[in-house]
């Protein structure tokens, strides 16, 4: 088996043309039935597959809580979510998505390897592809760490242990809420840039939650911008910007263009 | 009477010059600890010591610190073989009560209704006081060990509930939501996280109950034994023997300090991660 071979995500059945996630008439109410707090309301949307697609609101908007209830962690009050066609349990068993979130979520007392064959050792295990935890680590580049313990690593690192342990299932889908919310800029800019290589590579779906414009222009391929509370969806970029994405492009004016329209899209929600 | 202090302190630090070498007192650190509170200990026995001597007290009454040390050496071999069936009961009751209450607080933490039922009653026993129950285990158990062992189980049951209930609870529910996207089984949450998670928790526990077995297992020979720390202190007190019932006690806290010890250094073994800390 090649290393691009290994890298790539489980074969796919489903045709070209259905999304891999598809979002119909979405509500979620939140509190007591006397004093109901509604959160998303009729949210319908389609995530093709292989797309780098982004949730991005105002803090408390629900972009976090809609990313739930495709994870199947937030059933939706009303409204249906199917994955490559299948409800989210079965999405979730399945083991068809992985998910990141903010805070790495390592588990303290194990190494680094013990934590990203996790998956391996819990849950359903039936026939779902997987990846030699070791190349996982390789394609964060923390080969050299598998006995570390999460102590032992700064922000930045835990967040790619945290990603090897998604990628190591070889999910179709990686759902990721606001992964890097928590880092510096600077490993941020980092990450961001190894995101995408390994987003190419390994031809995923990825849903990404952020809060930073620059972020989320520069990261995708369509930016979805929420409005507020009730949370719907105020608009959709498609970002107009080269497929191949450095760190330079950062800081370029067309990315500056781009979050304008973005900020202009957010501001009407 | 100032110039006189001044010269002798150069003297004395000319002498330590002369003598090339210098104290140093550690700034910090285990040795640090050891040597303050030893110093702390040896002034105490000092001032009794001084005590006994100046006002000359009787031995039978409060026997000095030399005095203690001379039964110590004397009846090295009794108290040697009264700590042998002591040491059993604790250990057996330390394990008994412990396992008991890690058993019962899973129970409880996966169990809403269990939980709801019989963690008053736990309350209950816990405050009726260990020396009256110890009689009718006397009754119930007869005149053998496990009387013993079962105070001793009992006194370290209570804490160790509670503090496992609030360790298996005090998971970090960021790990929890990850173990429900891995669709992890109940059976693997515990064995993976809450486990994990209540370990420090119950360490702590173990650390006071470990004390705290040896108190039960004295308290059970007290109320029928011919054997043991706990008969020992009983006879050596109808003997007026003070010496000897100073030098039981002793032997008392070393056993307890020496359980202590043992547990410290399994948990520094087993917890080697900052149980303050989540990622």
């Amino acid at each position: 088996m090649t290393q691009s071979a290994a890298l790539q995500a489980a074969p796919r059945e489903a045709g070209a043309t259905a999304p891999a996630i598809s979002l119909k008439d979405i509500n979620v109410t939140f509190g007591s039935r006397r004093r109901p707090v509604e959160a998303i309301h009729d949210v319908s949307l389609d995530i093709r597959e292989g797309e780098f697609l982004t949730l991005i609101g105002h803090s408390g908007c629900g972009k976090s809580t809609l990313l739930r209830v495709i994870a199947d962690i937030i059933a939706p009050t009303r409204g249906s979510v199917r994955m490559f066609g299948q409800p989210p349990v079965a999405a979730r068993t399945s083991r068809a998505f992985s998910m990141v979130f903010q805070q790495s979520v390592l588990m303290p007392w194990a190494t680094v390897l013990e934590n990203v064959t996790l998956p391996f050792r819990v849950g359903p295990q039936a026939d779902a592809p997987s990846m030699d935890p070791m190349d996982a680590l390789r394609l964060v580049e923390l080969d050299g760490f598998a006995d570390a313990r999460p102590a032992e690593l700064s922000g930045g690192m835990r967040q790619r242990v945290a990603i090897a342990r998604a990628l190591v299932t070889r999910p179709r889908v990686l759902l990721m809420d606001e992964p890097f919310g928590a880092l510096d800029e600077l490993v941020r800019d980092t990450l961001n840039v190894e995101l995408l290589r390994i987003w190419k590579q390994t031809g995923m779906t990825v849903v990404f939650v952020t809060h930073s414009l620059h972020e989320a222009v520069f990261m995708s391929q369509r930016v979805v911008a929420m409005s507020r509370r009730p949370s719907r969806i105020g608009g959709v970029l498609d970002v107009a910007l080269p497929d191949e994405r450095t760190l330079e492009l950062k800081d370029a004016p067309e990315l500056g263009a781009q979050v304008a329209r973005l900020r202009a899209m957010l501001d009407a929600g | 009477m100032k110039e006189l202090t001044t010269i002798s302190t150069i003297d004395t630090d000319d002498a330590d010059a002369l003598a090339g070498r210098r104290y140093t007192f550690p700034e910090e650190g285990p040795l640090r600890v050891a040597l303050m509170g030893g110093m702390g200990l040896f002034s105490v026995l000092a001032l009794w010591q001084a005590l006994c001597m100046v006002l000359g007290i009787p031995e039978y009454l409060v026997p000095s610190p030399v005095a203690v040390l001379g039964a110590v050496r004397d009846d090295w071999s009794i108290l040697v073989s009264a700590a042998g069936p002591t040491i059993v009961e604790a250990g057996l009751g330390f394990l008994l009560g412990n396992t008991v209450a890690i058993i019962v607080a899973v129970c409880f933490v996966y169990n809403k209704l269990i939980e709801e039922m019989y963690f008053p009653v736990a309350i209950l026993i816990k405050t009726i006081p260990i020396v009256a129950i110890a009689p009718v285990l006397k009754i119930i158990l007869g005149n053998g060990i496990e009387p013993k062992v079962v105070v001793a189980a009992l006194i370290c049951f209570f804490p160790t509930l509670v503090n496992a209930v609030r360790g298996l609870r005090a998971v970090n529910p960021n790990l929890l939501e990850l173990m429900h996207v891995l669709s992890a089984s109940k059976f693997e949450v515990f064995r993976h996280v809450r486990f994990f998670s209540a370990t420090p928790y119950i360490f702590s526990a173990l650390k006071v109950s470990v004390t705290m077995c040896v108190l039960g297992a004295i308290v059970g020979e007290w109320i029928g034994s011919n054997k043991g720390i706990g008969y020992l202190l009983l006879q050596s007190m109808y003997d007026f023997n003070a010496p000897r019932l100073f030098a039981t006690i002793l032997t008392a806290s070393t056993i307890a300090i020496t359980g202590f010890a043992i547990v410290s250094v399994v948990e520094k073994r087993i917890i080697r991660w900052n149980p303050g800390e989540t990622f």
